[in-house]
């Protein structure tokens, strides 16, 4: 290295490189994605957030939340799962010993008979009843098809695993690129100090709750670590006509901490309005072509 | 060392030529140290007492974290690092600064923006994009700032009068373009008026926080460290051959890492990433074993001197960078994606390894361009103590809790709350290193603002004293004090020599 123009080309072709690889690599091959197909379905998604949800997105980044709370489930891998659904004219116990003798003479079946006679020891006929989960379909395709020509009555299903996805209400599947096509700025986070929020739509899809949760959070869960956002609040004097929109906090006997003082109201700001709304949109629940599953009304 | 630097007569004269700019560029680094780490530690209040700032959104953790995190790096870390880089190259060339007014104007423009940024992050401006929150007006200044500081540090480096380079100026000037491509890249992609669309926002997010936070700060801090330790040690730098591995490795590899392994984005993007993390061990291990080689069996004096901040400095390096290679490891990643272990990872390769570096540079250069001994050279060493005891206070809590909560976030058995509240006695134990690094910067700002002041007065007095000179004898003009017009000639005459 004797002159500048060699530090110079060896540190523009290696950042040059990484440059290709991480900016423009991702732009061509993800800057240009449009909407996508829901699977089984004539859904677009993501679904284009309304006007105050859009604008939550931006009372989101002003405040912080991504600091601490992440938008993004993480999934390990997929299982097959075979559930009874109806057992037509069969008795239970009729039932396991067909499928005990079929797991002892279809030969594709042998390696799988400890896993589903586990699943079904000490079953009294309660429906649904989920007879296989694993990563192998062969279970859930044969052993299907096998019932199904006795008259019972099967569904099979994708599911996602992981333990992001076992924490009930985070997500059904992992999260992937296309969800945030209508973001901007993504907001993924990386710490999570509060839970994920890529659901919270689905898991908490009430207003009502958002605001109350975002005015009080303790109101709710009380051995929360979330911050009060009372700035986004203001609490004014009850006028002639009551504010419409006035926190509904839920009726105690006796007024709390929470509660205003009597004669009071708290009434959210319009960027609290704008959050809740966008908190509520926020929503992993649709079957992709690049993170399936089966979601639970499609029955077989 | 250059044995030709040695015997150079004049390298008062570069030191002098250097004060103005360095004096810009340190006091208001050491200012946005001490008010970054201040910004933290109100941040991590929330965690204390989560309803402290329920009713003023400047302190709440959104705002005050971000505002903290980019004080510490755009607001310290780089411009004292421009500056230490000035006076390196001024030395390593054996020539004054040129252009020395631009650095000013530059260091000045610089903390306008740092200001915009901070006021406006902490006014709710942020652009949401994280290690690039400074909203346009605040980055275009300081992109304009950073480029007219590299004008005047590659323009003094090409005066140099040894052609032949130094390993510092390859880590250094590597870093002055690296930071001007990445920072000018992200910004023109994020922040405008039309970002690309989803997720590629937060990869070219990833590539700016990896460039910056491991690449740059490894390129200056390691840069300045070859410089300082061979000169404080008194031995030449262990092979500068493995040094240009060590270099080329660094920038070849370190770039790939970033891209975090949960990322929702094709999985070639992680998959890539995770190699070049397992391939950036190689430069980590290089550069840390020749700066260990360089400075073996030195009996240098060291009781919280610089030599102690810049061998403290390696060690974090090597520690820290190995520690943030582990969060690209597909099987790590699941335990510490998401957790407190990244903060704790970042702060100390922000404080640990570029912010110990950086304070015993400014240590060693100031009483040299300063012309005078630091005011209070015992606040110096009491720095250094704090900061390693507050640095490791500060992080190590981090990086076990955020370990113990991602064991327990992969539990889906047990309650979210547990897992966040078991981070909570870490955050305690790591809010009092915090502190201790705070107390450590104000002994710094103590040092460099006082050391202002006096030579601030004393050109003040001469100043005063010319004009009565001149107003009673009416005479004619007598040199200066620390005229180097001398010395200038007596330089001149050198170059001519053979």
């Amino acid at each position: 290295m004797k002159t500048g123009f060699c530090v110079f080309l060896a540190a523009f072709v290696a950042l040059g490189a990484s440059w290709f690889g991480f900016v423009y690599g991702p732009l061509k091959q993800l800057g240009v994605a449009t909407e996508t197909k829901v699977l089984q379905s004539d859904d677009k998604w993501p679904v284009q957030r309304t006007g105050d949800a859009t604008l939550g997105l931006q009372v989101y980044r002003a405040n912080g939340c991504a600091a601490c709370h992440t938008e993004q489930i993480r999934q390990t891998g997929a299982a097959n799962e075979l559930s009874l659904m109806n057992l037509g004219v069969h008795q239970a116990t009729d039932l396991k010993d067909f499928i005990a003798s079929l797991l002892g003479t279809v030969p594709e079946l042998m390696n799988f008979s400890n896993a589903v006679a586990g699943n079904l020891a000490g079953w009294k006929g309660e429906l649904p009843k989920l007879i296989y989960s694993g990563a192998d379909d062969t279970v859930v395709l044969l052993l299907g098809d096998k019932l199904k020509a006795v008259g019972v009555k099967t569904e099979a299903r994708v599911v996602a695993t992981g333990a992001d996805i076992a924490r009930m209400g985070w997500g059904v599947r992992q999260s992937v690129a296309v969800d945030y096509l209508y973001d901007s700025p993504v907001q993924l986070g990386n710490l999570r100090a509060g839970p994920d929020l890529a659901n919270i739509g689905v898991r908490s899809p009430d207003l009502n709750w958002q605001l109350q949760h975002l005015y009080a959070p303790k109101s709710i869960t009380p051995n929360s670590t979330m911050p009060a956002f009372r700035y986004l609040f203001t609490v004014k004097k009850i006028g002639a006509i009551p504010s419409p929109d006035a926190l509904k906090l839920p009726l105690t006997q006796q007024p709390n901490e929470f509660t205003p003082p009597p004669g009071y109201e708290i009434v959210p700001t319009a960027e609290a309005k704008q959050l809740a709304a966008y908190l509520v949109s926020l929503k992993n629940n649709a079957p992709l072509y690049e993170a399936p599953f089966t979601p639970i009304t499609a029955a077989k | 060392m250059n044995s030709a630097e040695n015997n150079s007569v004049c390298s008062n004269e570069i030191d002098a030529s250097c004060r103005v700019p360095l004096l810009a560029l340190f006091g208001g680094a050491a200012l946005w140290l001490v008010l970054g780490l201040a910004l933290g530690i109100a941040a991590m209040l929330s965690f204390h007492k989560p309803d402290m700032f329920a009713d003023c959104p400047f302190l709440s953790f959104g705002h005050a974290q971000a505002a903290a995190n980019d004080l510490l790096l755009y607001g310290f870390a780089i411009p004292a690092a421009l500056g230490v880089t000035l006076w390196i190259f001024a030395r390593l060339s054996q020539s004054p600064l040129a252009l020395p007014i631009v650095p000013v104007v530059a260091a000045n423009l610089w903390h306008v923006g740092v200001l915009v940024g901070t006021v406006s992050i902490l006014l709710g401006f942020s652009t949401g994009h994280p290690w690039l929150e400074y909203p346009r007006g605040a980055s275009v200044l300081l992109f304009a700032a950073f480029m007219l500081i590299a004008v005047s540090a590659v323009t003094t480096m090409g005066f140099r009068l040894n052609r032949e380079l130094y390993p510092s100026h390859w880590f250094l000037f590597a870093a002055l373009l690296w930071f001007v491509w990445s920072y000018g890249t992200a910004n023109l992609f994020l922040v405008c008026n039309h970002p690309p669309r989803g997720v590629v926002q937060a990869v070219i997010g990833w590539w700016l926080t990896n460039n910056l936070i491991f690449v740059w700060l490894a390129l200056a801090g390691v840069g300045i460290a070859f410089y300082f330790l061979p000169k404080i040690a008194g031995k030449p730098l262990a092979s500068s051959g493995y040094a240009l591995f060590g270099f080329l490795t660094l920038v070849f590899f370190g770039t790939w890492v970033g891209i975090p392994q949960s990322a929702p984005v094709p999985a070639w993007l992680p998959t890539v990433s995770a190699f070049g993390a397992l391939l950036s061990v190689i430069p980590v291990f290089a550069l840390g074993i020749i700066a260990r080689k360089t400075v073996w069996g030195a009996k240098v004096p060291c009781f919280g001197g610089p030599f102690c901040f810049i061998r403290f400095g390696m060690l974090s390096f090597i520690a820290a960078n190995l520690f943030y290679i582990s969060e690209f490891c597909p099987r790590a990643s699941r335990v510490l994606d998401f957790t407190w272990f990244n903060a704790g990872v970042t702060q100390w390769q922000l404080l640990g390894f570029a912010g110990m570096i950086l304070c015993g540079a400014i240590y060693e250069i100031l009483p040299r361009v300063m012309d005078r001994e630091l005011p209070f050279a015992k606040l110096a060493k009491l720095n250094f103590f704090l900061f390693a005891g507050g640095t490791l206070l500060f992080v190590i809590p981090l990086l076990i809790g955020g370990v113990e909560q991602g064991m327990k976030l992969r539990d889906a058995n047990i309650p979210f709350a547990d897992a966040s509240a078991v981070a909570l006695k870490f955050l305690r134990i790591s809010t009092t290193g915090q502190l201790l690094v705070l107390l450590g910067a104000l002994c710094l700002l103590l040092n460099i603002f006082v050391m202002t002041l006096q030579w601030k007065l004393g050109l003040l007095k001469t100043v005063v004293g010319v004009v009565k000179d001149s107003l009673v004898e009416g005479s004619a003009y007598r040199p200066l004090p620390g005229d180097k017009s001398a010395c200038a000639t007596l330089q001149r005459d050198e170059e001519v020599k053979p």
